[in-house]
């Protein structure tokens, strides 16, 4: 089985995020990047369908030259190879720009299966692998909290309000998958010597048969017109309890008049 | 004015609470239009969209629409926006929303605004991205605007509207039944609100302390008539099911009432509740960053706080 993983990098949550003023995209530089949380639990999918059905896992990544860092973490926990879709022309797209790109390459690549984490810590837009099923003309399994193989059918479970659905397809799809799946492994040191050697295609808007019209700030199909700062939040009451905590919050809560 | 299509969220012939928001919304910057996906429509739902503004009522009640997975509502919203010719399309902001608006985007060429807080004239969202860290005003420059709105960013407002039901035939392409529902497993327990859409959230934390100690929790939440959530510490250790977990991981809520009892207030968690209206804490540690956010907060211990809460609650009522 043929699976391509996308993996985004995206800035560390625990540093502070901000927009750049002159074009009003991510400010990439400001920040330390690591791969987006979901993305790791999808390359632990990839890895363990392998390890069950053969095959090999391809990693693709979208960004500028800073992402192959995000690439070598994917190779270091075990893929095989990776894709690094790169181009000045890409910077500032937006979610639609980002699929049809996305999608150019994974029709140039090939799979049998591609999966993704549900959604970013950055734009949290939540509509990548969505875009993705619809570019790609595959079923959509997407919000997986498990994925089962079984020759060319793929069955999964579909996290939901109620609890999940069950989802039957067959393959090539396109899984998201939710944080519950799995544990993802840490890379090992042979792991990380390993990834070194393993073999890294830089891919062109060209090479991926990629419109340049259809891709960056200026196609953008939505834009941010203003930003700012949200206010920080007025000080609040806080109260050691004495025994009387949670009355006091009753107090608080009547005075808003949730009770 | 224009029609503005707004996609129903119904459950068991329910239309669920976020709906009579977009149609209120919808209200203010044109004619609302309700679409609703699926079989079985009551009386009592159309009178409900109605009565909430919807001029339109368009129907496709097919098993088809809701048996696959997203696909097949993109592809009755994508037909209607061809007919209709609508000013905008408006979804919840739910997992599936985002979805059926991010497909519908790639199907009419058209810009799409997620997580959208608040909505003005020329179709221009309010956002807040990076965990609420920032505020965004964003805006479709192609296309039809197709934008997911929050739950609670817009209190419902009652207002006659015409509720004149349309049929319609969805003709469904192959691609869109790819992915079939072959099972649907409810595992939501007892009668409380959905977590996305509850007005009241009570979640619970490392501090609660054990699976059965989210009794009080979700006692607390009962008597508020709210939701139960949980940090990913309280799943990740299995005390809470997984998706009732808000955070960076898990659920985005934005009701009108945050209670975190037990809950630090990490970056992960934060970036889950930040835009609540009203958040109340209840933490042993003063130095719990989710004081930092709270408008009431109480240092304690939550298993004498929170019932004593609770009691007070119940009092009076």
């Amino acid at each position: 089985m043929n699976i391509v993983v996308c993996v985004k990098q995206v800035p560390d949550t625990a540093t502070e995020r901000k927009l750049r003023s002159d074009d009003k995209t991510l400010d990439r530089d400001a920040v330390d990047g690591v791969v987006n949380e979901l993305d790791e639990y999808a390359v632990e999918e990839a890895l363990k369908l392998k390890e069950a059905h053969g095959g090999e896992v391809t990693v693709l990544t979208m960004g500028p030259g800073k992402a192959t860092e995000t690439i070598r973490k994917a190779l270091a926990m075990g893929a095989d190879k990776a894709v690094h879709l790169s181009d000045a022309a890409l910077h500032g797209s937006d979610a639609l720009s980002t699929s049809y790109a996305m999608a150019q390459a994974l029709k140039k690549i090939g799979f049998d299966l591609v999966i993704l984490g549900s959604e970013s810590t950055d734009a949290r837009t939540g509509v990548l692998p969505a875009m993705l099923a619809e570019r790609l003309g595959t079923p959509q399994l997407t919000l997986a909290r498990k994925v089962d193989v079984n020759g060319s059918s793929i069955t999964i479970e579909r996290l939901t309000d109620y609890g999940f659905d069950r989802v039957e397809a067959t393959l090539p799809a396109v899984v998201s998958v939710v944080e519950k799946i799995n544990e993802p492994r840490y890379p090992s040191f042979k792991g990380i010597m390993a990834a070194k050697k393993k073999p890294v295609e830089t891919l062109g808007i060209a090479d991926a048969e990629i419109a340049a019209d259809q891709v960056g700030l200026d196609a953008a199909w939505s834009e941010v017109v203003e930003f700012a700062p949200a206010p920080p939040r007025a000080a609040g009451t806080i109260v050691k309890d004495e025994g009387d905590g949670g009355a006091k919050v009753a107090e608080f809560l009547a005075s808003k008049k949730f009770i | 004015m224009s029609e503005i299509l707004v996609l129903v969220e119904h459950v068991d012939g329910e239309v669920k609470k976020v709906t009579l928001e977009l149609l209120t919304l919808a209200r203010s910057l044109g004619t609302p239009a309700a679409v609703w996906a699926g079989p079985g429509i009551t009386a009592d739902a159309k009178a409900k969209l109605a009565a909430y503004g919807a001029d339109k009522i368009y129907v496709a009640g097919s098993d088809d629409v809701v048996d696959h997975v997203v696909a097949p509502k993109a592809e009755l919203l994508a037909q209607l926006v061809a007919d209709k010719a609508p000013a905008a399309v408006l979804v919840a902001a739910t997992a599936e929303g985002k979805e059926v608006a991010g497909r519908l985007a790639v199907k009419t060429d058209s810009g799409v605004i997620t997580d959208a807080v608040g909505l003005r004239e020329g179709f221009v969202a309010d956002q807040s991205i990076f965990g609420g860290g920032v505020n965004v005003q964003s805006r479709v420059r192609r296309g039809t605007p197709i934008v997911a709105v929050r739950p609670n960013s817009t209190a419902p407002e009652a207002a006659a509207g015409a509720g004149a039901e349309e049929e319609v035939a969805v003709s469904l392409s192959d691609g869109a039944k790819a992915a079939r529902i072959v099972e649907r497993v409810k595992q939501e327990k007892g009668a409380r609100p959905e977590l996305t859409e509850a007005a009241i959230v009570v979640s619970g934390g490392r501090g609660v302390g054990s699976a059965e100690n989210f009794a009080i929790i979700e006692a607390l939440a009962d008597s508020l008539g709210g939701a139960v959530g949980a940090s990913r510490a309280a799943t990740d250790a299995q005390w809470y099911p997984h998706q009732f977990q808000v955070g960076q991981t898990g659920k985005t809520v934005s009701p009108q009432l945050y209670i975190a009892a037990g809950i630090s207030g990490a970056i992960q968690h934060r970036a889950g509740m930040q835009t609540a209206k009203n958040i109340v804490a209840i933490n042993k540690d003063p130095e719990a960053p989710i004081f930092e956010l709270a408008d009431y907060g109480v240092v304690g211990d939550l298993n004498q706080v929170v019932p004593q809460l609770t009691e007070e609650i119940e009092k009076r009522r």
